[in-house]
């Protein structure tokens, strides 16, 4: 499979009254054409600002790094450096083109005055040449797709006319129809019932195989993501904790923080286990820990490496990697 | 009906009108001819999709929302209220008896008031304390049974964090020593590792101050986990009542047992493997006729789209309302 989007020691700070804030702190990833990716963590830990990164869309007190580099293999564009975009024109590449992004929230990312159809016709005229006849044709037919009854009269209703599970569904048929390389879902079932996410869930699959699309899936729930990825990153406090195959990280995870969020989950097979929080709370990124991002709270802390050295991405197989001082051979002594 | 019942509700309906005008009135039942029991220190659970009523129907048994037909009677062996008729003193003195946890813990405290402000003022507003002095000591006292750092109470709720917050209006429910508890989706809006935190600090609450708690959720695995007895919701009515592991072991009525099956597993080779409910939870204006389950249920014959079943015992604490629970369970192999 060939590579479709590179991501390379991203760094951003955002520029705030009490100073430089660091949001993501050298993440780096890439992703394969038809891949699904889950990317993991708790409020605060840097996903959504990583994502949104992806297509240059962090507010303007965003500041990158030097080094920080992002690489979106397009075949109309051929590559495409996504941070040093400038002109409005040019982001259009990224931002709809190339990449789209559902939202958590459907309701709060239609406009609540304009028809669901017309919100699908104005960007697909922006991003390609059709006729508004066109574009009103292939907006009905991507509604109809997504399961959408009735889509020539729901296409003429407004958002709040439909129902949680619709609106998203209409957001995922907005979101499809310009044909993109990569979708960003972010939380995309965090509000809605489960039997809806149920359906949510079925129908995301049912299109990557489709339009044999990459999908990068933001979610804080792992059930989500051992349903849906193919490989997963856990984030923690901007930093790539660790990344590996959703089979490899769901049963056999090597980082503390990941064990943590696994534990810390309900099951159903076992309603005596009890469940484990991670202890304390997710640090204020004013206040980043020193050494490992995670000491504060782990259950593996070792003392002084852990306080005081950054460890290292420790590679587990080839396609496994976990940053921890556990895991490194000259640390441990092992 | 036995002492140890703290809550029971019999033909409870909930209706709002619709439409003004004296020829335009529609009557909407968010909850419909609802009887249930909560046991004295339990943890009752509540579960079912937005739109079926379990907070319309918590917050009736609050008596915070009109109780248009039947009954709720709450008795704790000092008191006996009938909460239909309830006003006056006596709805003041239930205010002290039963309270409420919100969902969302960012938007359930006043940013202009400190912690012990917040905590304090169910006490002020009641008048439960004499003085000053009195009400720090209870604000302390109970701070102290959340786990809340006591420096922390001269702050504002901006510099805490999700969980920590919960935790304040988890203190503040709990302040004028109610003995019954409604705590809506209090955990819904949590990471998954504080979540645990909190539930795990609400049980504790629970066993060392004897409360009765009703918990609405919509995650069944959460549910699982906490709760004594479940009771489902489908558009206002009770579908299936029963003690925790006997429903999760062994769900009848069919609605029970999609919402299982739409739980996504923690398995990533346990993929779309379930039975999965198609389309959505019919609107409350619009109710189908017959079992209100029929428009979405795999198993519906003709009589279930004529005539409504009834909530059947069927034994051991574990009701049910679907014409053909008893077949079905014959047809599935044990």
């Amino acid at each position: 499979m060939t590579s479709l989007i590179d991501v390379k020691n991203l760094t951003l700070r955002f520029r705030t009254d009490e100073g430089l804030v660091k949001a993501v702190d050298d993440v780096s990833f890439s992703l394969k054409k038809g891949e699904v990716m889950g990317l993991v963590g708790e409020s605060g830990s840097g996903k959504s600002v990583t994502a949104k990164a992806l297509m240059h869309l962090n507010a303007r007190n965003a500041v990158y790094d030097e080094g920080s580099k992002i690489t979106l293999h397009t075949d109309d564009h051929g590559e495409v450096d996504v941070l040093s975009l400038k002109r409005p024109a040019d982001m259009k590449i990224v931002r709809g083109g190339a990449i789209s992004m559902i939202f958590q929230e459907p309701m709060a990312s239609f406009a609540p005055a304009i028809t669901i159809g017309s919100q699908m016709i104005e960007q697909l005229m922006l991003h390609s040449d059709m006729s508004k006849a066109q574009a009103r044709a292939l907006s009905i037919e991507m509604l109809d797709r997504v399961g959408i009854s009735d889509p020539a009269k729901r296409i003429d209703q407004f958002a709040f006319e439909l129902s949680g599970g619709m609106r998203q569904r209409a957001m995922i048929a907005m979101a499809l129809s310009t044909k993109p390389k990569l979708l960003i879902a972010d939380e995309p079932t965090t509000a809605l019932d489960v039997t809806i996410q149920a359906q949510v869930i079925d129908l995301m699959k049912d299109l990557v195989n489709e339009f044999h699309m990459g999908i990068i899936f933001i979610t804080h729930d792992l059930g989500v993501v051992a349903q849906t990825a193919d490989k997963v990153c856990v984030m923690y406090l901007g930093r790539v904790v660790e990344e590996g195959p959703v089979r490899e990280v769901i049963r056999n995870p090597k980082h503390p923080y990941t064990r943590g969020l696994i534990a810390a989950l309900p099951q159903l097979d076992d309603l005596d286990a009890p469940l484990v929080p991670v202890p304390g709370d997710i640090p204020s990124p004013l206040e980043r820990p020193s050494g490992c991002v995670f000491h504060t709270r782990c259950q593996e802390f070792m003392g002084d490496m852990c306080k005081t050295r950054l460890p290292q991405d420790i590679w587990i197989d080839p396609d496994h990697r976990v940053a921890c001082h556990l895991h490194d051979p000259k640390e441990t002594g092992k | 009906m036995t002492d140890d019942i703290l809550i029971s509700a019999r033909d409870l309906t909930v209706g709002y009108q619709i439409g003004k005008g004296i020829f335009n009135k529609t009557i909407l039942n968010a909850v419909n001819g609802v009887s249930l029991d909560i046991e004295r220190g339990s943890f009752f659970g509540l579960v079912g999709e937005s739109g079926s009523g379990k907070t319309t129907l918590g917050r009736a048994l609050l008596k915070a929302a009109p109780i248009t037909g039947g009954h709720a009677r709450y008795a704790d062996g000092e008191v006996d209220y009938d909460l239909s008729t309830l006003d006056g003193a006596a709805l003041k003195d239930y205010r002290k008896r039963a309270q409420l946890i919100f969902q969302d813990p960012y938007a359930a405290l006043s940013p202009r008031m400190t912690v012990r402000d917040i905590i304090a003022e169910p006490l002020e507003v009641m008048g439960l304390t004499k003085g000053r002095a009195e009400t720090d000591e209870r604000v302390r006292e109970i701070a102290a049974k959340c786990r809340l750092n006591l420096e922390h109470l001269r702050r504002f709720p901006h510099a805490f964090s999700g969980g920590q917050r919960q935790r304040i209006s988890i203190a503040r429910a709990l302040v004028a020593g109610p003995q019954f508890i409604v705590a809506d989706e209090s955990v819904a809006a949590l990471d998954v590792s504080i979540q645990a935190d909190v539930l795990n600090l609400l049980k504790q609450l629970q066993a060392d101050l004897g409360l009765t708690f009703l918990f609405i959720s919509h995650d069944l695995s959460v549910v699982a986990h906490t709760c004594d007895h479940v009771a489902v919701m489908y558009l206002g009515r009770l579908v299936e009542t029963a003690p925790t592991r006997k429903l999760f072991a062994a769900p009848r009525h069919p609605y029970t047992k999609a919402l299982f099956s739409a739980i996504p597993s923690l398995d990533p080779d346990d993929r779309g493997s379930a039975q999965k409910l198609t389309g959505e939870i019919p609107s409350p204006l619009n109710q189908p006729s017959g079992c209100k389950f029929h428009t979405r249920c795999p198993n519906a014959i003709d009589r279930c789209r004529s005539e409504e079943p009834s909530l059947e015992n069927t034994g051991d604490g574990h009701s049910v309302s679907c014409h053909r629970w008893r077949e079905l369970l014959e047809a599935v192999p044990a």
